[in-house]
C-alpha cells in the first residue's frame, strides 16, 4: 500500500515540477471554449443550447492530450522495467498513475467548466448539474484512457492513434453525463438514473481498466 | 524487508533455455546454475543475447522453451521479485533530486529506511543529493541507477553492462558493492564486454552459433 501512495505521490510532484502537460490541457480547454462562440456568431439562445455539450467534447479532448504521456516518460527512462519486476503488481501501478492523472487533469478541467460555461451563457441552473457530472464522469476517462495509453506506449507519435482507438471507449460517458444535465435542466425524472449509470461506468472503469492497462504494458515490454 | 540467511544455499538453475526474439533463435538449450555466494559474467559478442537472458531472467521476457526458477527463495516470492534489474536505462528521473530518486525506490520496493544513506554513500553520491539529477552527468546518473541494488535487500542482482560511462573509480565502487554482495552470500549476474574487476567471478559465454551463423 505504501508503494502504492509512493507512485501516486512521485506523479503529482513531477506533474506539478514539470508543469507542462497540465497547463497544456487546461490551456487547449480554455482556447477551445472561446475560439467556438466566435465561430458561431453571437446568438445566446443556440450557445446556451450547446454549452453543456461543447464543455463535456472539449474536456474528453483535453484530457486526451495529456494521457499520451501516462506510461511514456516511464517506459522511457527505464522505471517501467522495474515497477513491472517489483513486489507491487503492475495492476496497482496502473492504477496509481491512472489516479494521479484524474487529480492533475480531470479534476482540474471539472472545476474550470464552470467559468468557460460564462462564455457560452450556459444556463444558471446547469452549473452545479455540470461540475457534478464532470467529477462523477472523468475518473472513467482517466482509466479507460490508460488502456490507451499502455497500448500506444512504444509507438511513436502515438497521440492520434491514442485518440482513436479512445473517443469511441468515452461515448457512453459522454451520453450519460449530457443526459444528465438535459434532464436536470428541464426537471424530468431521468436525472438519477442517468448520473447513476455515469457513476457506475466510473466505478467500474476505476475497477477493471487497470487490468487491461497493466495486461497491455506487460505486452510492451516483451 | 529481508535477511541474507539462508540466501548461500539459493540456486538459479536455468533449464534448457531458448529465446526467439523477431524470429531468430537468439540462444537455444542454454542451461547452466549460479549458486548463493557466486558472481557470473555473461560474455560475447553484440547480439549474442546478454541483454535477452538477462531480462528473461527478471521475468520481462519470456523463453521461448525451457524455464529459469529458483531453488531455495521465498515460497511467496516470484523469480522476479527476489532479483534487482538494471538495464541500459537508469530509472532515474530528471526533475526529482538525487535523494528524492533514492528515497522513491527505497519506498516502492519495500527497503529499510536506513539503505538510502548507505547506497548513496556507497556509489559516492552523498554530496550530490540535493541537485536535481537532470544535472547529473552520464556517469553520475549510472551510479545513481546502479545504487538501487542498495535500496532494498534482494538476493539476485542483475546487472546489464553495469560499467558503461563509469570512471576507474566508479567501476571501483561497483566492484566493491558487487564483492560485499557476493561475500554475504549472493548472487550477481552481470553482461559485459569489458572485464567488471569483480574479486572472483565465473564466465559464461554466449553466441558461439550466432557468430557461425
Amino acid at each position: 500500500m505504501s508503494a502504492l501512495s509512493e507512485v501516486l505521490r512521485r506523479d503529482l510532484v513531477l506533474a506539478w515540477r514539470e508543469g507542462g502537460t497540465v497547463g497544456v490541457a487546461l490551456g487547449f480547454y480554455l482556447i477551445v471554449v472561446t475560439m467556438l462562440p466566435l465561430g458561431l456568431g453571437p446568438d445566446l439562445k443556440l450557445l446556451s443550447r450547446i454549452a453543456p455539450g461543447v464543455l463535456w467534447v472539449a474536456l474528453l479532448l483535453a484530457a486526451l492530450l495529456s494521457l499520451g504521456r501516462l506510461f511514456e516518460t516511464d517506459l522511457e527512462d527505464g522505471s517501467l522495467e522495474v515497477m513491472a519486476t517489483g513486489p507491487v503488481p503492475l495492476e496497482a501501478v496502473a492504477a496509481a498513475k491512472s489516479l494521479a492523472h484524474w487529480l492533475t487533469t480531470g479534476l482540474p478541467l471539472a472545476v474550470l467548466a464552470p467559468i468557460l460555461g460564462l462564455l457560452l451563457n450556459l444556463e444558471p441552473d446547469a452549473y452545479a448539474v455540470l461540475v457534478a457530472t464532470m467529477l462523477a464522469g472523468t475518473p472513467a476517462i482517466s482509466f479507460i484512457g490508460a488502456i490507451g495509453a499502455a497500448l500506444t506506449v512504444r509507438t511513436r507519435r502515438g497521440g492520434l492513434l491514442l485518440a482513436l482507438l479512445m473517443l469511441p471507449l468515452f461515448v457512453p460517458t459522454l451520453i450519460f453525463g449530457i443526459s444528465a444535465i438535459g434532464a436536470a435542466l428541464t426537471s424530468s425524472d431521468a436525472f438519477g438514473p442517468s448520473f447513476l449509470i455515469l457513476s457506475a461506468i466510473s466505478l467500474a472503469s476505476v475497477a477493471l481498466a487497470p487490468l487491461a492497462a497493466a495486461a497491455a504494458l506487460r505486452l510492451q515490454l516483451q | 524487508m529481508r535477511s541474507g540467511v539462508g540466501e548461500a544455499l539459493m540456486k538459479l538453475i536455468a533449464d534448457m533455455l531458448s529465446s526467439v526474439r523477431g524470429g531468430r533463435a537468439v540462444f537455444s538449450k542454454l542451461s547452466f546454475e549460479v549458486a548463493g555466494g557466486e558472481a557470473l559474467l555473461l560474455t560475447g559478442p553484440n547480439g549474442s543475447g546478454k541483454t535477452t537472458l538477462i531480462r528473461t531472467i527478471a521475468g520481462l521476457l519470456r523463453p521461448a522453451a525451457g524455464q529459469v526458477r529458483l531453488e531455495g527463495g521465498h515460497p511467496e516470492h516470484s523469480l522476479g521479485e527476489e532479483c534487482h534489474y538494471v538495464g541500459h536505462l537508469n530509472g532515474v528521473k530528471s526533475t526529482l533530486s538525487v535523494e528524492e530518486n533514492a528515497k522513491f525506490w527505497n519506498r516502492f520496493l519495500d527497503g529499510a529506511h536506513e539503505a538510502v544513506e548507505t547506497a548513496l554513500a556507497t556509489f559516492g553520491l552523498s554530496a550530490l543529493r540535493d541537485i536535481p539529477a537532470g544535472y547529473l552527468s552520464a556517469g553520475q546518473k549510472r551510479r545513481l541507477g546502479l545504487a538501487r541494488v542498495l535500496l532494498a535487500r534482494r538476493p539476485i542482482w542483475l546487472l546489464d553492462e553495469p560499467t558503461v560511462s563509469l570512471d576507474e573509480a566508479s567501476q571501483a565502487m561497483v566492484a566493491g558493492a558487487v564483492d560485499a554482495h557476493v561475500a554475504a552470500g549472493g548472487m550477481v549476474i552481470a553482461a559485459t564486454h569489458v572485464p567488471l574487476g569483480f574479486g572472483k567471478s565465473r564466465e559464461l559465454r554466449l553466441g558461439g552459433q550466432a557468430m557461425a551463423a
